[in-house]
């Protein structure tokens, strides 16, 4: 089982693919769902505190803003723990405020710098885009647990 | 800041999304709930949320999944369900995460075929259509040609 940062990190349609052909969907409710069962001082809405944009200093500099740095506490270790990752292009519904959008950039900036393996999609929209869509990433899924097998 | 003392320690929660021509959000709420065990089920207009112990969830979600497994689709939440910091009766208005939903959704029959062709590398897929370029489109509207 390998684990497989999605981006969209939220999206329903990666992360179902990834558990169904066998590997580890990462994505941003695994770090959401350690802050909420983590005890300490509410901070609504997310319990995240003032500490996150001094722990996102790791991936992203002072002159950042704290907003990004904050979203980084969360994705970036998981982006160190995955070992691949599936990106979809110019997800539409993945657009937000400029924390939202630089964080996004950041994210994917650091995948692709990390040297694991990377797949690019688009999301389909007819019948033979999702068959070679689906396709893509089971072909993809397959070669990597081949790779974790040698 | 108060003090925070969070519910659910030690549980995953799983949304279920359905989108079936043979089985609805309620039928597989019903089936579900037979199965269970103790995890905890809530129902939704999509399908529902399940929320348990790790291994007992994974088991119920395989379960799930035979009733239909082209149609049934499953992702983690943060939140456990009612939270009031996400739950839309304390918001108001649409559950944040709600569009990201919706758009998905929109795209899941395209998956749905994916996952029903058979697996035979990938196909070559024709390229999209370019939308009409508004110059081209002004250029023929002024070219009046018959």
């Amino acid at each position: 089982m390998v684990k497989v940062f999605i981006y969209p990190a939220t999206s329903l349609i990666l992360s179902d693919m990834v558990a169904r052909f066998g590997h580890e969907p990462i994505g941003s409710a695994l770090g959401i769902r350690e802050r909420i069962q983590t005890p300490g001082f509410e901070s609504p809405p997310l319990q995240i505190t003032p500490e996150e944009p001094k722990k996102g200093l790791k991936w992203a500099a002072v002159e950042v803003p704290s907003g990004v740095r904050g979203r980084m506490a969360i994705y970036g270790p998981l982006i160190e723990q995955s070992e691949a990752a599936i990106i979809i292009r110019e997800a539409e519904f993945a657009f937000g405020c400029m924390g939202c959008a630089r964080t996004n950039e950041l994210i994917q900036f650091s995948l692709r710098h990390r040297g694991i393996p990377v797949l690019d999609l688009e999301y389909p929209s007819s019948d033979e885009e999702g068959i070679a869509f689906v396709a893509a990433i089971r072909e993809f899924l397959a070669g990597l647990a081949k790779e974790g097998q040698a | 800041m108060a003090e925070y003392t969070p519910a659910y320690v030690g549980t995953v929660t799983k949304y279920v999304f359905i989108e079936s021509p043979h089985l609805t959000p309620k039928d597989l709420a019903l089936r579900a709930y037979e199965i269970s065990g103790g995890v905890m089920i809530k129902e939704t207009c999509f399908g529902m949320q399940v929320t348990g112990k790790p291994d007992e969830v994974e088991t119920l979600i395989a379960r799930i999944r035979e009733f239909d497994p082209s149609h049934i689709y499953v992702k983690d939440r943060g939140f456990p369900p009612g939270d009031e910091r996400r739950c839309r009766a304390n918001l108001g208005g649409a559950r944040p995460g709600y569009l990201g939903h919706e758009f998905e959704m929109g795209r899941i029959r395209y998956i749905a075929r994916g996952l029903e062709a058979p697996a035979t590398g990938v196909p070559a897929v024709p390229e999209r259509r370019e939308p009409l370029d508004a110059r081209k489109l002004k250029e023929l509207m002024e070219a009046e040609e018959p």
